[in-house]
This record gives C-alpha cells, structure tokens and sequence, in this order.
C-alpha cells in the first residue's frame, strides 16, 4: 500500500514536472512556432515538389519522378553555371567587403577632426534600399551615356565602357560590395575599438612599431570579428536578389545568375515547379554546407554571450 | 621618437581616410544632387554639377500610386515590427532570464534559419498563399517579415538581457513577483533603448526586403515593388528615380545614423557589441 501510494505520488509529479516544463515554455512557443511553420515547412514541401514533374504551362498532371529533376539538375549546363556564378559573386564580396571595411576602419579608428561625420558617411550606403541603389547605380552610375561613371572613363581617355553588358558581374560585384563593405566597417570597427589601449601603449612604451603592433596584436585580436563578419557577408550575399534582378536580369545569357535568380526564374518564368523545388533543394543544400562550418568557427563568439 | 614617426604619419592617413569616407558617400550624394535638376539636366553631357535646382520631381512624386504602396510598407513594417517584438521578448526571456532546457539549441536553431536561402522555399510559400488568398495582400507580407525577423530580434533582445545583472532577478524573486510582472514591469524598462534599436533594425530589414514583395505580391505591394516599375522607362526618368530613391531612403538613413550604436549588435546577432 505504501508502494502504490509512492509510485502514484511520484506519477502526479512527474505529470506537474511536465506541467511545469510547458509552462518554462510557454513564453518561447508561439516564437517558435511560427518560425517553424513559416519558415522550416515551406523546405519539407519543397521536398516533397521536388520530387515531381510539375509544371503549370504543360497539361499533364502532376507526377512523381522520384530524383528525375535532381539528375537532369546535374546535366542542365545553366543550373551548372549559376552555382559556379554564386561562387564567384559571392566569394569576390565578401572579399572585397572585408578588405575595404577593414581599411576604412583602420582609417576611422584614429583620432581626427570630424571623425564622427566620417563614419557615419562612410556607413550610409549600407542602410540604402538595395532595389532603390541599383536602379539609381544604372541610370546614374553605370550607364555608358549618361552615367558618372562612363564620363570618368571617357576623361582618363579608357572610353566609354557599357560597364553592365561588358562586364556583368563586376557590376554587381561592385554595387553589391559598395553595400556589404559599409557592413564590414561597421563590425570591424568595432573589433578595432575593443582592441584594449592597454596593450598598445605597452606595446610603445616597449618600442614596437605601428606595423608590428598590427600585425602581432590586432590581427590576432580581429580574426573572430573578420570571420563574422565573413559568415554574415556570406550568408545575406548568397541570396543577393535585388541587384541582380534590377541590373542584368540574371543576363546576359546568363552570366550573372546566380542559385536564388535561377530558382525564381524556373519557378516564375519557365513555371516549372518541380525542376525550381530541385533547384531550391540543392541551394539550400549548398548555403548550408558553406555557413553551418563557417557557425562552427565563430560559434565561440556567439557561446561567449558576445564580446565587448 | 614614435611620436614624430606618428606626426608625419597621421595627416596622410586622415587625408586617405576622408577621400575613402567621400568615395563610400559619393554614389549617395550624386543622388540627391540628381534628384534636384531637370532631367535635361540629368543626362547632360558632361555631367553638371552647378545647375538650377527644382523640386519638381518631388512633387511630381505623389503623382501616381507613389502614396498607395508607401501606405503598404509603412503598415507592414509597422505591424510587422510590432508583433515581432510582442513575440521575441517572451521568447528571450524563456532562453535567458529562466532559461528552458536545451536553450543553446534553441538558439542555434533561430541562428541556423537565417542561413537557408528563401528561394529555395518560394514555391510551397507562394502556392500555400494562393490557396489561402493571400497573394497581393499586406497580410502575407506581415506573416513573412515577422518570421523573417524573429531570429534576429530574439538573438539582439537576449545579448541586452544578458547584461541585466544578476541581482535584479533575486530581488525580484525574493518580492514574489509573477513572470509576466517579472518580464513587463521589470525587464522591459531595464533594456528600453536595446528593445528600441532592435525594433529599428527590424524596420530596416522589412522595409527594404524584396524578393517575397516582388514574388507574392503586385499591386497591393511596398515600395521596393514601385520602383521597380521605373525600370521599363530606361534613361527618361534618371532625376525622377533619384528624386523617389532619395525619399524613400531617408527614413531608412536616419534611423540607421541614430541607432549606429547599437546597430553593430544586431547585425552580428548580439555577438559583437
């Protein structure tokens, strides 16, 4: 009797330790909840569409075809060509981002008149619509008769170049990077002022020289802050959209399109949705081979609750 | 000695700095400058830079639907912004102040959702909005930014209460007070400025965001989708554009130089501060 009644006292606690576990809970789920819903099952459906000959212009109905559009994904040269673009866009942003905030950091972490003002011009073009750049980079900036930058060439006497059809993907490496590198500044900036002023006075004071102090002491210092502003560079440029679908249109033949133009194309253009799930699948496969070790590496920062 | 190394130094490295800061800043200022001439004078070879300004084109701005699609991002950035809060604070707390089991995992889930590239799940998104009618309405793009942003938003709140010191809680569990008194009357106010730029970052993100606004939505749409439109009018429209650009721009702008100090922890995640 006294067994039972333990047993059953043990079972109405661990009922209330339930209880009171969802009640812990409660406060995370409805968060939780939608993030899943919205933005985890729309890759679980893509899945399952991936796996299907669908497309809306063609009569037929849907039908399962099982890794069809995964094989014919490897053999379709354009899908082939969006990866290496991605690649190469990518990697030439984050970069050239991390080379140019970094300078620029460099430059502002000093004391100079007007430093503020500096600063905060020298960030501005991160906070710009990217739809409302690009649109004004090509009208303004890149058009071979009226632009900026086709009167700058023609002056130093290189001509007018028709930077968006000759060079198609330096165009949107450079608006791009133009961005991302007021982004890069930011962080490293902020590396740069948490270096503690300590150490650099001792390292006067023990007659190392600005070089030396740099490299020896602030590389060391920088290299979590320029490996995330790497991943997040990586991971926001890896979707890069608007530039693309504003300057080139993923042109010409192809040139600038990169995973997430090829997927929007497929889908909203060729409206095949079950070669453009594949397409997602495979994209999402690959951005997540690329960050999740890149998280691995900064994790410690993240683990640490953030650094001063 | 090093300071006369750092005397001579110093001038050219500011020198180079500004001329760097003026390049960075030079694409903007074209802008504007473009926004106020005529567009003869916008296209004019070789460029101007002295001419009479007009505020033509900002008042020809209200012409067409300019004052439809700004209604729709400021409804969905605000709404938007607003349950993103109303969620993430609850759910800050639950990983930090009494801290669910497995909090870290959590956590790295909501980091490891912003690394998945949206595209890939575009087409369920836009077909279970057309299912639901919700294509071409302010209400899909609410549901989308809001999940969109909550991870970001959860990662920021919990890097500024973090900060709050141990202490506080004690004493709060030592007056008895409820959790929701607890998270309302005592958190909340403590990290006031932090809930503040995280909300402004949130804005930012949402009212610049375009590829979900271009895909699911047209007409009833923000006002990434309205420029756009400006693309099929080629070089007829530069100073217009320039004019529409640098308005929508502003709000953006200047929240971004108000919150600068706070900014950089919301954009790594709370990690840097």
């Amino acid at each position: 009797m006294t067994s039972t009644s333990l047993s059953s006292g043990t079972r109405t606690q661990t009922r209330s330790n339930i209880a009171k576990g969802w009640w812990d809970r409660l406060p995370l789920l409805p968060a939780l909840i939608l993030v899943l819903l919205v933005t985890q099952l729309p890759f679980v459906i893509t899945l399952y569409y991936s796996l299907q000959r669908w497309n809306l212009v063609s009569t037929n109905a849907p039908r399962f075809v099982w890794f069809r559009n995964f094989i014919n994904a490897a053999g379709d040269a354009v899908f082939l060509k969006a990866i290496a673009n991605t690649a190469i866009i990518t990697f030439s942003i984050v970069i050239a981002s991390i080379l140019i905030g970094g300078l620029l950091a460099a430059g502002l972490n000093r004391e100079f008149r007007g430093r503020t003002i500096a600063r905060t011009l020298a960030i501005t073009p991160f906070f710009i619509m990217p739809v409302a750049a690009a649109l004004f980079w090509k009208t303004g900036v890149y058009d071979p008769t009226f632009g900026i930058l086709g009167w700058i060439t023609d002056d130093i006497g290189i001509g007018r170049i028709n930077w968006i059809s000759q060079y198609p993907k330096l165009t949107i490496i450079i608006l791009t990077t133009w961005q991302w590198s007021a982004f890069s500044l930011l962080i490293l900036l902020a590396g740069m002022q948490s270096f503690p002023t300590e150490v650099a006075e001792a390292a006067q004071v023990d007659g190392a020289g600005r070089f030396y102090t740099f490299r020896r002491l602030m590389l060391p210092h920088l290299r979590p802050f320029i490996e995330l502003t790497g991943l997040l560079v990586a991971m926001y440029v890896l979707e890069n959209f608007a530039a693309i679908a504003i300057l080139t249109n993923g042109g010409p033949a192809y040139a600038t399109t990169n995973l997430s133009y090829y997927v929007y194309l497929e889908a909203f253009s060729a409206f095949d949705l079950g070669r453009a799930s594949a397409f997602g699948m495979i994209s999402l496969a690959l951005a997540m081979a690329l960050t999740i070790p890149m998280l691995r590496v900064v994790s410690g920062i993240f683990k640490e609750g953030g650094r001063a | 000695m090093s300071r006369r190394h750092k005397s001579l130094l110093d001038p050219l490295l500011t020198v180079l700095t500004w001329a760097g800061t003026l390049v960075m800043f030079a694409p903007i200022a074209w802008m504007i400058l473009t926004s106020f001439k005529t567009e003869q004078d916008a296209v004019s070879y070789p460029p101007k830079f002295f001419f009479t300004p007009t505020l033509e084109h900002y008042r020809r701005i209200f012409e067409n639907d300019f004052a439809s699609f700004a209604t729709v991002s400021v409804l969905v950035t605000l709404v938007s912004t607003a349950i993103v809060m109303v969620l993430a604070v609850p759910a800050a707390y639950a990983l930090t102040v009494r801290p669910v089991p497995k909090w870290r995992d959590v956590l790295f889930f909501f980091i490891s959702t912003k690394m998945m590239p949206i595209a890939a799940g575009i087409v369920p998104i836009y077909l279970v909005a057309r299912a639901f009618d919700l294509l071409n309405t302010s209400t899909v793009l609410i549901i989308l930014y809001t999940s969109m942003n909550l991870p970001l938003a959860i990662w920021m709140i919990r890097s500024f209460m973090v900060e709050i010191p141990r202490d506080v809680f004690d004493a709060v569990a030592v007056d008895g007070a409820g959790r929701l008194r607890e998270m309302v009357q005592i958190i909340v106010p403590l990290i006031k400025p932090g809930l503040a730029s995280t909300a402004l970052l949130c804005a930012i993100f949402a009212w610049n965001e375009f590829f979900l606004a271009v895909n699911l939505t047209t007409t009833v749409s923000t006002l990434p989708v309205f420029l756009q439109k400006f693309l099929s009018f080629g070089q007829l429209y530069t100073a217009q554009v320039a004019a529409v650009a640098t308005l929508i721009n502003i709000p953006v702008v200047v929240a971004g130089w108000l919150a600068q100090k706070s900014l950089t922890r919301g954009l790594t995640f709370g990690a840097v501060k």
